[in-house]
């Protein structure tokens, strides 16, 4: 990148400078520890020069944003022409109250919905099923038939809102009763816009949110893929996700390599099925965490583009320029939220999402103050989206594109990132990519030594938590948390005992007679799974059906 | 002194293992032997894997609210069963609002968020009777 004789010189003068002014401050006062490393276990210099970097060659490494690698952006104007979407997650109890919750975010300001959906609802049981007791709507909203999201997406105009669901295992029905919800509001299939996360292997190993084994799981994701291509347009078939498996301890490094390497098991799988790369790559985005080394995150984020981008075009042959690009949402590390002094996670989250807009995220969710404890009360969860509007409205750091880009640190990060995720993809390749690798466990066991050491290192006080291990005070517990009504539980069964009598019995078993012929066969589900949304047949009852043919996942025992 | 055995579990759907896996490990660290579940347990499978292991203690973990209704379930199927030596201690997202009811219900501790892995482990040492 530079000159090489003023570089020499630079090195020259970089070590004089160690050997004279360093040395005689050490002397004096020694550094807080002996060695300085990211989280990720990266060593981080006392300073960066020209040096560093002089193996960055910009235009093949850096480009521009929107161009080929997209190192820098996927998008040539990225904030300047519209903030990120800022998209928070929310959802509880009933459909009713969830439908609130939304309209006083949208009302507040945030520009895309995101729906927490219950637990239940995430592993394809219906509110009365007896692995529901006492889960129903308490990490999300309750959504048993067609009623209930209809209910959920009241005076809600599917063509004037994108909408992304948390919702894996069974994200095909969900995605079936969006559209169908569309219909009735008499909108374009076609305008709808939105994503469904749809990530199995991420459930295998850090979220545990799934229902049947790989192989049928990976078909359900395919025949999304190719009913979106054709169908739905303007639809973001997956979000292959990252965010989680940080949350359960893996550091940055691994993030990014068991996100892309997942990400190569869907793009494989797909062409398995016989699509076109080009067909459905341009619509496949990914969701990353926003964790606490604030530099580590934003080289984290141009790591993962500048990989993606080259694994799609090298590794794939993908022509479309589209289907190089990561798109991505972000959302603030959950696990770095305390219970003790909560105020301090409204400071934790206001760094963790700056470095994901200084990492160019194309949306955000920020969490609440009082995450660490319950959902978030209708106050916390605002703070929480004024903290992503005083960014992209006062800071300025919008007013550029990539601001960081040429610091010696961040791009020597970047670049080591990249690296060390390369190497870890590579390993994984070996072992018959992310599926392999997840049923040797190897992805599992290295999730959790991560997690270990993590808890170990603060602990023994050489990680700081503000407030749990330093800095700590007396305190009463927190008042005025949410809680979900127990009362919602009892609301849905009758609701689904209504709904029962109501609809037309034979038309929802004969739908669910067609699904299970389908699921047998090698059929797009997506058509079937419509039909029997439309007849009101229960997200119970339609996954009970895919559960007997399909089976269900057995996890291994890893520990 | 016997080995303390230890049997963590996760009922009910929430998925987050994290946590669970962290203390099973440190328990393993400090000379326990300890049996982790895995994940969807429901009550009675736990309270019969804690029977079959002949474990001390019982661990309970849930992050997903459910833990009014889970937690006491299985001390009362401990209770039926004539366990009710075992010791169940819990942990998760549990708002110490919950926690008086809880131990009322024979959980004899509930460790939240911000517990040190050691506290886990002098806890099993002093009120484990071995």
């Amino acid at each position: 990148m530079y000159d090489q004789t003023k570089l020499q010189e630079i090195k020259q003068r970089a070590s004089d400078w160690q050997e004279k002014s360093v040395a005689k401050l050490l002397a004096k006062f020694p550094e807080s520890r002996p060695v300085f490393q990211t989280p990720s276990g990266i060593e981080v210099k006392r300073l960066y020069t020209p040096a560093d970097i002089d193996d960055v060659d910009y235009l093949e490494t850096l480009g521009f944003p929107g161009e080929f690698p997209f190192t820098r952006g996927v998008q040539p104007t990225m904030y300047r022409g519209r903030p990120w979407t800022m998209r928070q997650y929310a959802g509880f109890a009933s459909a009713e109250e969830s439908n609130m919750r939304f309209r006083y975010l949208l009302e507040q300001g945030q520009t895309g919905l995101s729906v927490a959906f219950d637990l239940p609802t995430q592993i394809g049981y219906d509110s009365d099923h007896p692995l529901a007791a006492g889960e129903v709507g308490k990490v999300g909203v309750a959504i048993d038939s067609l009623k209930d999201m209809e209910i959920l997406f009241n005076s809600i105009p599917l063509d004037k809102v994108s909408t992304s669901m948390t919702i894996n295992a069974p994200a095909a029905v969900l995605l079936a009763m969006y559209i169908a919800v569309a219909q009735k509001q008499g909108v374009a299939v076609e305008k709808i816009s939105g994503t469904i996360q749809n990530d199995i292997l991420k459930e295998y190993v850090a979220r545990g949110t799934y229902i049947f084994p790989p192989k049928p799981s990976m078909r359900l994701i395919t025949d999304i893929f190719a009913y979106c291509s054709q169908n739905l347009p303007e639809w973001n078939t997956i979000s292959i996700s990252g965010y989680h498996i940080r949350e359960a301890g893996a550091n940055a490094v691994q993030e990014v390599a068991f996100t892309l390497a997942d990400g190569i098991a869907y793009v494989q799988a797909a062409i398995n099925a016989g699509l076109n790369v080009d067909s459905f790559a341009p619509r496949l985005s990914f969701f990353f965490n926003a964790h606490t080394d604030f530099f580590e995150e934003v080289a984290k984020f141009r790591a993962a583009r500048y990989l993606w981008s080259k694994i799609m075009r090298e590794r794939f042959g993908a022509t479309n320029p589209k289907s190089w690009m990561l798109r991505f949402h972000t959302q603030t590390a959950g696990s770095t939220l305390t219970a003790q002094q909560p105020e301090n996670n409204v400071v934790r989250v206001a760094l963790q999402a700056l470095s994901a807009v200084l990492g160019g995220t194309q949306s955000l969710h920020t969490n609440s103050r009082d995450e660490a404890l319950a959902l978030p009360t209708e106050d916390s969860v605002r703070i929480a989206l004024r903290t992503q509007q005083i960014i992209a409205f006062e800071s300025g750091v919008t007013n550029t594109v990539d601001p960081l880009a040429g610091s010696y640190y961040i791009e020597s990060l970047t670049k080591e990132i990249a690296d060390r995720a390369e190497e870890y993809i590579r390993k994984i390749d070996e072992m018959g990519g992310a599926p392999g690798a997840i049923e040797k466990g190897y992805i599992q066991q290295e999730i959790q030594d991560s997690a270990y050491r993590y808890q170990k290192d603060v602990e023994a006080n050489e990680r700081i938590v503000v407030g749990v291990n330093r800095f700590q005070i007396e305190e009463a517990p927190p008042s005025g948390l949410m809680r979900v009504d127990p009362a919602v539980a009892e609301a849905q069964h009758q609701r689904l005992a209504a709904l029962r009598a109501e609809r037309d019995g034979n038309k929802v078993a004969q739908c669910l007679e067609a699904l299970r012929r389908a699921a047998a066969g090698t059929d797009n589900l997506m058509p079937v799974i419509l039909d029997a949304v439309h007849a009101y047949a229960t997200l119970g009852e339609i996954c009970g059906v895919l559960r007997d043919v399909f089976g269900e996942y057995r996890a291994p025992d890893i520990l | 002194m016997d080995t303390i055995r230890v049997l963590i579990a996760k009922p009910g759907l929430d998925g987050h293992d994290r946590g669970a896996k962290v203390i099973a490990r440190a328990l393993r660290d400090a000379g326990m032997e300890v049996i982790y579940t895995g994940l969807r347990q429901t009550p009675e499978q736990i309270v019969d894997a804690a029977l079959q292991e002949d474990v001390d203690a019982l661990g309970l973990s849930c992050l997903s609210g459910a833990h009014n209704h889970l937690f006491p379930r299985v001390v009362e199927l401990l209770r039926e069963k004539g366990a009710d030596d075992i010791l169940v201690f819990g942990g998760g997202v549990i708002p110490h609002e919950d926690i008086p009811g809880l131990k009322a219900a024979g959980v004899v501790e509930v460790f939240t968020p911000g517990t040190s892995t050691m506290d886990v482990v002098e806890f099993l040492k002093k009120h484990v009777n071995k």
